[in-house]
């Protein structure tokens, strides 16, 4: 950080600016945290925080039922064992992924326009981790049991599986839960000491000034700070590519027709950011226009993410068209079926649906006038979510439900209970989300003191 | 003895004339000066002579530490607390180790770049005399504080307020224990 990505901003002068002209530190400062440090919650956050808690209830209800029942109450039966719980998990772990992205590979890139997006993706990414982790516990069958995952000293004397996708799983995702909070913690300590310092409130005040652990902007502390900040993103670089390759080995190591096949790592990391950043665009569009942030997450973000969208867009479409015609070139008549199945069979709307979705949809990501328009850039981002959602049902379900011998066939479809925990998960979290923007600066304050400008030292002090 | 103040500390409007003050007060021969931003400046990093860290190196150990604790954990499972004979396979079947290797590796080091931070920080510092000053709170907005602690050789309470004033801060305080 710092040098070069505070001169961007006056090098290049023919570019629209990151932040709009005018700020000040103080500017900037005083608006985002006063998002947080206002007495009146406004309308606009009630509204959504009530619909959001009302499903939380549901998701309550529905994993209170499945306490008393098991398993059973959701559509799953064989060979379709999967279902729904594991299409969540990963379409959520995977929309987490964008948020690492921002945060860290993008940091490692010097891409300074992350700065005023990057902790809400962040926040992002900890809720949509933590809705992920829901499905695979409560899938278990068992969910009170679930730290028999671990390995730990017991007297049943047994151990997990260490060759085991799944247990490769657990680690994947608990130590990407673990290393995004961290990251996400570190990045908030100095907004956390300015709300400390300028919160009125005592409670507030004492509340924010705990978290901030006594930060006071010392240039040595700084200097730890900035080295603290690139070890953690590259540390999480490589982490975020490997869980959603850990992901996808849950599927590549087994041998059902459709799952076995050395394109999903690649495949799946890209189809993660694509479904990622629709995420991100879902939350940015709406909060940049209730809370008036146009000038801090501009045009500009919104036309980058388009970008990074169509991009991995594009690798998503080229993996949809390799599968099929790897499947073809095979000669493997039980892979070749699986993708006739995938195109004609039952499932075959959901297949089509998804390519529409994925491939055909967002080809108009294309064009500038599309890609700054908020309301097309908005339903865009639905129609990815829904997409890549669809995409997982397709590999799961379809797949499963078809595998070598035809007497072992079956038809899966949710049930209510299914679609309530579903769905109660998206409200667990926007609720959580919801409590973060009031709660927390939902863009990080000192990184984007940086873009201003002024943050820039004009005169040569170097030696 | 305890000096009677903590320190001098002097108030700039902007990163430049703070980035210039720490120059001029390393050259002067001051050591024990800290700067206060509400963001990182790097020119203020060079003129106080901050080039290395330990981070670094912590980390690297924590990554170590972690990479061994990985694999040596399944070995031992694997192979000798729990054996399990599949079709005659080798027990120790190091492949299938490597990812949960690689994700301890990860774990062990973010959290040894946590911890590390903290530590060299000192944090969490539950009071800090910087704080007595009532400006001071301005430092995580918009102004930018120069301090020069008393325990430095060079001080004096007179001689060293005098040179910062001549290095046209907004104001220059005295910094209480």
């Amino acid at each position: 950080m710092g040098e070069d990505q505070r001169n961007q901003v006056s090098v290049q002068p023919g570019r629209p600016t990151l932040i709009a002209p005018g700020h000040t530190f103080a500017s900037v400062t005083d608006k985002i945290s006063s998002i947080v440090l206002t007495r009146r919650t406004p309308l606009f956050w009630f509204v959504p925080f009530l619909i959001a808690s009302a499903l939380v209830m549901v998701f309550l209800a529905a994993v209170a039922y499945l306490f008393i029942r098991g398993v059973g109450i959701w559509g799953i039966k064989v060979p379709v064992m999967w279902g729904w719980a594991i299409t969540n998990f990963v379409w959520w772990i995977g929309i987490g992924h964008a948020g690492t992205l921002i945060s860290a590979i993008l940091l490692l890139l010097r891409q300074s326009w992350r700065n005023s997006i990057n902790r809400f993706a962040e926040a992002m990414t900890l809720f949509a981790v933590a809705c992920a982790g829901m499905f695979p516990l409560l899938h278990l069958g068992r969910p009170w049991l679930f730290y028999w995952l671990f390995p730990y000293p017991n007297s049943m004397g047994v151990q997990p599986q260490f060759r085991s996708p799944l247990v490769w799983d657990v680690f994947a995702v608990s130590t990407y839960a673990t290393v995004s909070a961290l990251f996400w913690f570190i990045g908030l300590i100095p907004d956390l000491a300015t709300l400390r310092d300028r919160a009125r409130n005592r409670w507030a005040r004492a509340t924010y000034g705990i978290l901030a652990m006594g930060w006071r902007g010392a240039a040595s502390h700084w200097q730890k700070y900035e080295t603290a900040s690139l070890l953690l993103a590259g540390l999480a670089t490589p982490l975020v590519l490997s869980v959603h390759t850990v992901v996808s080995f849950d599927f590549t190591v087994a041998i059902v027709p459709g799952w076995h096949s050395t394109i999903f790592p690649p495949y799946f990391v890209a189809g993660a950011i694509y479904s990622g950043f629709a995420m991100v665009l879902v939350l940015a569009i709406p909060l940049r226009a209730m809370y008036g942030l146009e000038d801090l997450i501009t045009m500009r973000h919104l036309d980058n993410m388009a970008k990074v969208m169509l991009a991995t867009g594009e690798i998503v479409a080229y993996s949809y068209l390799f599968e099929a015609f790897i499947s073809w070139y095979s000669g493997n008549r039980f892979e070749i079926f699986s993708m006739w199945n995938r195109m004609t069979g039952p499932y075959a709307p959901t297949y089509w649906l998804l390519i529409f979705c994925n491939l055909v949809f967002p080809q108009l990501l294309w064009w500038k006038k599309i890609r700054t328009n908020i309301v097309w850039l908005f339903v865009m981002s639905l129609d990815i979510l829904l997409g890549m959602w669809l995409e997982r049902y397709v590999i799961i379900v379809v797949s499963l439900s078809r595998d070598f011998v035809p007497s072992s066939w079956g038809y899966y479809w949710p049930t209510i209970w299914d679609v309530a925990t579903y769905v109660g998960t998206i409200g667990l979290f926007f609720f959580l989300f919801f409590l973060f923007i009031r709660s927390m600066p939902m863009i990080s304050i000192f990184e984007v003191r940086t873009l201003l400008p002024q943050a820039e030292v004009t005169e040569g002090v170097e030696k | 003895m305890r000096a009677p103040v903590y320190g001098l500390m002097a108030e700039f409007e902007n990163p430049t004339t703070l980035a210039a003050a720490a120059r001029q007060v390393r050259e002067k021969g001051y050591r024990r000066v800290e700067a206060y931003s509400p963001f990182a400046i790097e020119e203020v990093n060079e003129a106080l002579g901050l080039h290395h860290n330990r981070l670094p190196f912590i980390v690297l150990c924590g990554g170590i530490l972690g990479g061994l604790t990985g694999y040596l954990m399944q070995y031992y499972i694997a192979v000798i607390d729990f054996p399990i004979n599949v079709g005659g396979r080798p027990l120790h079947s190091w492949p299938s180790f490597i990812i949960i290797t690689f994700e301890l590796t990860i774990l062990f080091s973010a959290l040894a770049t946590v911890l590390g931070l903290l530590g060299l920080c000192g944090l969490p510092t539950p009071y800090h005399p910087v704080f007595n000053v009532p400006r001071f709170a301005q430092a995580s907005r918009d102004r930018f504080f120069l301090c020069i602690e008393a325990r430095d050789p060079l001080f004096d309470r007179h001689d060293t307020a005098v040179f910062l004033t001549s290095l046209h801060p907004r104001e220059v305080t005295e910094v209480a224990h």
